[in-house]
């Protein structure tokens, strides 16, 4: 399978009065297609500059990012976005928020509004499309936030600790929820976490970033698969957790 | 014996809350009636002069009087100013904001102007009103606008500026351009703000209005009032100030109930069943687990 998005040496500097701050300092990875990449590091690292350089609302100073075959250089509007909280908009119904990412790039036919209508009815939210946010529980809110993010057909999907907010046992269930909706649909995703457990049970590959400026150290592969609440009770999901604790560890 | 119902303790608390409602009513007539009561009093049995304060039964005369006369007129004149001028400092107004928030560079140039602006006692502009729009309808409604516009300018702009960041970075992502946020995000979110400074405005607008008519005016409450002082009808002026009175609250009436349409409207919408899971969370939805539960039903 080939490279669906690639990171070749980014590099990225805020500059404030105060002065330059390096986040990244020559990042380098790739996703292949249907790829579920975890994205970990000590905190402040700069794992959230990655996915806001992969979705282009940053520019890296340095560095290449190309997305199926195109560089990245301004938002595209071809990533989904899952922010820690699901930033349901309150006063647009489930639907009308699921809708949102067509109606912004102008693609809101019929087609495309079925298309995410069938999605909220294939993951159980079909009866509460003319709700309001409010009205759903947490779990429900993030999933129709990732519905969201899918109706418009993303190329990949950016989940920034999309499950920090929730309780845990909660987000054990979210999570499963959230992985299984993406491999069912094989989908591309980057997820960035601090929970290392969360990382190897959801990924397919667990990227380790150093401290700041962030360089990938290493990059583990998963030996098995299965969703979070599968990987975690396995011991050898467990080692690797440990192993990959021992790596963040050693700075 | 009468049959007294026995009552829920909800049922109870609904007694109470209503009681207390009609408590707090019968205190606010009992008051104005106290008060009207007083002042009659006092005048007519020569406590103080009505001369100097007039009384409730002359102003109810010199009203009548005035209503065979050309009041109409007068409120007409005042009414009007201060409803233009409340519209034109509205829209104007958020058109200004709205523009601010489309441009950083020009919010932060803007910024020491519209504080000094706000701090400036727009009356000491009265003068300069008349010499450059003559001294009518136009100086006075300007007026009106001068005080409201500053205050709308600042705070629409605070509430635009204070959109979630996270649903800007949201729309962003997908490749929304700046009329795009305004649109989807940050205009629905100001919202409430919108509704705050339409409050503050009426009565502002009011201010503005008849301190326009109190610098140049041929017509209106704000003239009638300087007029009655001027050649000391008190009960010129206290007739013209009750009236203004009724107009203001009337007029902040309408604009608190257009506010409540907008959030009862918005309440019903969340109103709708609201969905409760006891302890497990919603892994495999099935419609049976829920517990629906309706708020329909009263108002």
């Amino acid at each position: 399978m080939s490279d669906i998005l690639t990171l070749d040496g980014v590099a990225l500097s805020y500059h404030t009065t105060d002065g330059e701050t390096e986040a990244l300092a020559g990042v380098t990875f790739s996703a292949k297609r249907g790829e579920f990449l975890s994205i970990v590091g000590p905190s402040g690292c700069g794992k959230t500059t990655v996915l806001s350089v992969v979705a282009g609302l940053l520019k890296p100073t340095a560095g290449k990012v190309t997305l199926d075959g195109c560089e990245v250089t301004a938002p595209h509007g071809d990533v989904g976005y899952m922010l820690q909280k699901d930033t349901l908009f309150e006063w647009l119904t489930i639907s009308a928020n699921v809708e949102l990412g067509l109606r912004v790039q102008k693609k809101l036919t019929e087609e495309n509004r079925a298309y995410a209508r069938a999605l909220l009815e294939k993951y159980g939210l079909g009866e509460f499309a003319e709700h309001y946010p409010s009205q759903l529980s947490g779990g429900m809110r993030q999933r129709a936030a990732l519905i969201r993010t899918l109706a418009f057909r993303p190329k990949l999907l950016l989940l920034d600790e999309p499950f920090s907010a929730l309780d845990f046992q909660t987000r054990l269930d979210v999570a499963d929820d959230v992985g299984n909706i993406i491999r069912q649909e094989g989908l591309t995703a980057l997820l960035v976490t601090h929970d290392v457990p969360e990382a190897v049970g959801m990924g397919d590959r667990v990227i380790v970033l150093s401290p700041r400026p962030a360089v990938v150290k290493k990059i583990f592969t998963v030996p098995v698969n299965g969703t979070l609440s599968q990987k975690r009770v396995m011991p050898v999901a467990n080692e690797l957790s440990e192993a990959v604790w021992k790596e963040l560890r050693t700075g | 014996m009468k049959n007294k119902k026995i009552l829920s303790p909800h049922e109870k608390y609904l007694l109470g809350v209503k009681k207390t409602k009609i408590a707090v009513r019968l205190w606010q007539a009992g008051l104005l009636i106290g008060f009207l009561g007083l002042w009659e009093l006092t005048t007519r049995i020569g406590w103080v002069d009505p001369f100097f304060t007039s009384s409730p039964i002359r102003i109810a005369v010199t009203f009548a009087e005035l209503m065979a006369d050309d009041f109409i007129y007068h409120i007409g004149v005042t009414l009007l100013e201060c409803i233009i001028g409340f519209t034109i400092s509205m829209s104007v107004g958020c058109l200004i904001a709205v523009l601010l928030w489309m441009s950083g560079f020009a919010r932060r140039v803007a910024e020491p102007y519209l504080v000094v602006l706000n701090a400036l006692p727009k009356i000491a502009l009265g003068p300069l009103l008349i010499i450059w729009v003559g001294s009518g309808a136009k100086a006075i409604v300007l007026m009106a606008v001068l005080i409201c516009i500053v205050v709308t300018i600042i705070s629409v702009l605070e509430g635009l500026c204070s959109t979630a960041p996270d649903k800007l970075l949201l729309l962003r992502s997908m490749g929304a351009g700046r009329l795009q946020l305004l649109r989807y995000a940050v205009l629905p979110s100001a919202v409430p703000t919108f509704l705050s400074v339409l409050k503050i405005n009426v009565g502002l607008a009011w201010v503005g209005t008849i301190m326009g008519e109190y610098l140049v005016s041929g017509a209106g409450l704000g003239y009638l009032i300087v007029y009655g002082g001027q050649v000391f009808k008190t009960d010129l002026v206290m007739t013209a100030t009750v009236t203004l009175c009724a107009l203001a609250g009337a007029m902040y009436g309408a604009v608190a109930l257009a506010e409540k349409l907008y959030t009862r409207r918005k309440k019903k919408r969340r109103a709708k069943p609201k969905i409760h899971k006891p302890h497990d969370p919603d892994n495999g939805i099935k419609k049976s687990d829920y517990l629906i539960e309706t708020d329909n039903g009263k108002n």
